[in-house]
């Protein structure tokens, strides 16, 4: 393996008001390897990658690129030496091809000065075969799934003859198929002698592809070495300052009277009248008991969680009891009344107001607890947001920070809070560690835990196997809108619920 | 304590008792206070005050229900001829009645009526407005842009296109009348905006148009109900320019068919100048305050110092981007 160093930042400090983001950091990108960046959320990885891509350039500290010192003013400078940022939200136009996304301001023009199309779809076609891409240059990027748009971005890099592609957690929504070649391309890119920096939460992934591993803490440097070297109990002892023993094991329960009941649950498509997203789902859980969905993108986890509160209206269809009682939820505010609570996955997208502040975001969902003849009342929602804040160890200089200056932990820990505020009986939560740093998802395992030996019934969806194996009483599998398979806790195995939930497999195959 | 820390302190208290993004405004108000109390004799003087106080106090009165509308997210280009339908009832049914000639039909109205009606109308335009924007998810720039025609339509074919003149002692006192001296038009303007700011921040409805703005979906899943909020919002900024209809049609004493053209501008620029953004989310009224006087005081202070009225116009849209321009900029050091 070469030594060549592609990209080197040295002593690289960044103030923030009031924050010290990096306190004087290393880190190396070197030629033909897989970089890891390892760190809990807050620990400056993003912070740094935005140097390295040139979003931010006041900063103190030296960036070599091949040894020369250099100082990027902008995105665009930091292009144009090769460096190339694959952000965790996509940047790309929707509405636009493929190949239109790809070659974005830097469109081949024919004799007259305008856009050669062929061209440009004949280099794009290129591209996106040396990729093993399918799709067609045409394709509206708004019609491909996430990963596939990934690839799109990748694609775009790589025409800019990018010679180090940061990576930050780009496998966050992606099927496990979809990963798999990903991880096929970034051996690839590898071997073409690029640097690859690469940001991630998930220990199996840094396990497999990883050369060199880099782990920050706080804004510090803590350890860098080969991949190898390095055991998970190490890492993550470096990345949390403490021992893997403090992990999360979940407390059995005894499971009390069944909660929540769904009969022939079904959600047609607006889009497409006369298909289903989900079709004919029945279960139940009961107080105390944590159900875990299990399922690949697309499988309509989100949308089940959504059809039980009441996002879809009267698309939903089937028979839905509380205790017994038939109920009708037709909206979020009626979902709430019968004791229901969505964490959403997209917790910037769905779950907060990021220009509020954390009191306002917490008690968001239930402001008629702080009424004071009938108004609202700051002293109270300070002195709730203030006790959740430090139950549940929300990291902040107040609550009035705005929510959107959060970490992604301590967002989902907000969500939490506001929704714990409403008291519910019936907690759904769509990937509610996603994205988010192990001292944080601890934390959410721990509060889960707590809940259902409070009496809370739970359903939580994740796509992580070991995740959803350890935190589950019961596992229900989802593939293409329909229930496959139910899997009671003596009976998880990683490879069974995996063929319950991938498409093709037949209702029977597998126990019920 | 040294100087430099006694400056941050002040500015620290500043912040917390008016709240940050209207510092900027303030400062820039004092400054153009200050400058026209310098360059003519005639501004700072009672007379003036209470004049500049009378003309800010019908933009005030739109540009309240123009900020809940902006904080939404939204925009109200209606609310101009909202106002001149609204007078227009006002004066009509004062000085006529209701008459229904096919039906033989024939309804006074007492001045209480009269204005009751007004408010009525433009309450159920700008429901109207907020029906088709929940209803039909129209932007709101395309379904009060035909609202804006609509009602301008209606008021003319209320008038016939005439001014509707002599409405009595009573009705122009709500114009021109003096209470404790202080016009009447000012305390209107201060009890409306006395109200809503009171009611933007303590109640709950007012911190879902804060929330609602900021995030549409979050605040639906919060379990609020996005679209009867939208609905009030709209219905208040009509009421609010209906308002401002009485207020000019009773300093006038006639409704004038095409009274108010153009106020929605006005009202846009005290909104944004007073620093409320226009994706929503982020503002406030104490701003929208700011953002009238600051355009109270350059109309009046261009018409002291002899400027053109054309260059009048000019002046005040430089006013206006330069006002955003330097909110960004500084925002963002």
């Amino acid at each position: 393996m070469s030594e060549t160093l592609l990209l080197e930042a040295v002593a690289v400090t960044k103030r923030f008001p009031g924050v010290l983001a990096l306190d004087g950091v290393d880190f190396k990108v070197r030629a033909g390897a897989v970089n890891a960046l390892v760190g809990e959320n807050g620990a400056g990885k993003s912070t740094l990658m935005n140097i390295l891509s040139g979003v931010y350039a006041d900063y103190e500290g030296t960036l070599k690129r091949q040894g020369q010192p250099v100082r990027f003013a902008q995105v665009a400078e930091a292009q144009q030496a090769g460096i190339a940022m694959i952000h965790q939200e996509l940047n790309l136009v929707p509405h636009m091809t493929v190949a239109e996304n790809i070659f974005l301001g830097r469109e081949p023009l024919n004799a007259t000065g305008l856009i050669d199309y062929p061209t440009m779809k004949a280099n794009a076609k290129g591209l996106l075969d040396r990729l093993q891409f399918d799709a067609s240059p045409d394709s509206l990027v708004a019609d491909l799934r996430v990963g596939q748009q990934q690839l799109v971005e990748i694609a775009k890099a790589l025409s800019k003859n990018a010679q180090v592609l940061i990576m930050d957690e780009p496998t966050s929504s992606l099927s496990e198929k979809e990963v798999e070649l990903l991880f096929d391309l970034i051996c690839s890119l590898k071997a073409e002698g690029r640097g690859i920096v690469y940001i991630t939460h998930k220990m199996d992934e840094i396990r497999l592809l990883a050369d060199y591993v880099t782990v920050f803490r706080d804004g510090r440097f803590v350890h860098e070495g080969t991949a190898d070297s390095l055991c998970l109990a190490d890492l993550v002892r470096y990345m949390v300052g403490r021992d893997t023993k403090d992990f999360f094991v979940k407390t059995q329960h005894a499971i009390g009277p069944e909660r929540l009941s769904v009969e022939g649950l079904s959600l047609e498509d607006a889009a497409h009248p006369g298909q289903f997203i989900l079709q004919d789902i029945s279960f139940s859980v009961s107080s105390s008991e944590v159900l875990g969905i299990y399922g690949l993108m697309g499988a309509g986890r989100t949308e089940l969680l959504e059809a039980l509160f009441g996002v879809h209206g009267k698309r939903v269809k089937g028979a839905i009891s509380i205790d017994g009682q038939p109920v009708a939820i037709r909206t979020p505010k009626e979902a709430i009344h019968h004791g229901l609570a969505l964490i959403p996955e997209d917790r910037k997208r769905d779950g907060l107001v990021l220009g509020m502040t954390l009191e306002q975001n917490t008690s968001l969902a239930s402001l008629w607890q702080f009424l004071t003849y009938g108004l609202l009342s700051q002293r109270k929602e300070h002195k709730e947001a203030e006790s959740y804040r430090n139950s549940l160890h929300i990291k902040s200089h107040s609550c009035c920070q705005q929510a959107g200056q959060l970490s992604g932990g301590n967002q989902q820990k907000v969500v939490l809070s506001k929704w714990l505020l409403t008291h519910p009986r019936i907690l759904l939560l769509d990937e509610p560690t996603r994205g988010i740093d192990i001292s944080a998802k601890n934390d959410i395992y721990a509060l889960m835990d707590k809940l259902a030996g409070e009496g809370m019934a739970i359903i939580v969806v994740s796509s992580e196997l070991p995740e959803i194996m350890a935190i589950s009483d019961r596992i229900l599998t989802l593939c293409e809108g329909r229930l496959t398979a139910t899997f009671d806790k003596d009976a998880f195995s990683e490879e069974a619920i995996l063929k319950a939930a991938l498409p093709g497999c037949k209702e029977g195959d597998v126990p019920r | 304590m040294s100087h430099d820390n006694q400056l941050t302190m002040n500015t620290l208290i500043l912040k917390k008792t008016v709240g940050q993004p209207i510092i900027k405004p303030l400062l820039a108000l004092l400054i153009m206070m200050v400058a026209m109390t310098f360059l003519s004799d005639n501004f700072a003087t009672t007379d003036n005050f209470f004049n500049v106080m009378r003309q800010v106090s019908v933009n005030l009165c739109i540009s309240v229900g123009m900020t809940l509308v902006i904080l939404t997210g939204g925009i109200d280009l209606s609310v101009g001829s909202v106002l001149a339908l609204s007078g227009a009832v006002a004066a009509g049914l004062m000085k006529d009645g209701l008459v229904l000639e096919g039906m033989g039909v024939y309804v006074g109205f007492t001045f209480w009526g009269a204005i009751l009606a007004a408010l009525l109308v433009g309450g159920l335009l700008g429901a109207f407005n907020g029906w088709m924007i929940t209803r039909f998810k129209l932007p709101p720039f395309v379904a009060t842009l035909g609202m804006l025609t609509i009602a301008r339509g209606l008021t003319m074919l209320y008038t016939n296109g005439f001014p509707l003149t002599g409405l009595g002692k009573g009705f122009a006192y709500l114009g021109t009348g003096w209470l404790l001296g202080v016009p009447m038009p000012v305390w209107v303007a201060g009890l409306v905006v006395v109200f809503f700011a009171f009611y933007m921040k303590k109640t709950r409805t007012g911190r879902y148009m804060y929330a609602i703005g900021g995030n549409e979906k979050a605040s639906l899943l919060s379990g609020i109900n996005v679209n009867k909020v939208l609905l009030l919002v709209y219905t208040l900024a009509g009421v609010l320019a209906a308002v401002a209809g009485l207020l000019v049609t009773a300093r006038l004493d006639s409704a004038q068919p095409n009274a108010g053209s153009g106020y929605e501008l006005d009202a846009i620029a005290a909104v944004v100048i007073g620093g409320t953004s226009m994706s929503g989310g982020k503002g406030s009224i104490a701003g929208t305050v700011v953002g009238a006087l600051i355009i109270g005081v350059l109309n009046n202070g261009l018409v002291l110092l002899d400027v053109s009225p054309f260059w009048q116009q000019v002046i005040k849209g430089f006013v206006i981007i330069g006002a955003v321009v330097l909110d960004k900029y500084s925002s963002r050091k």
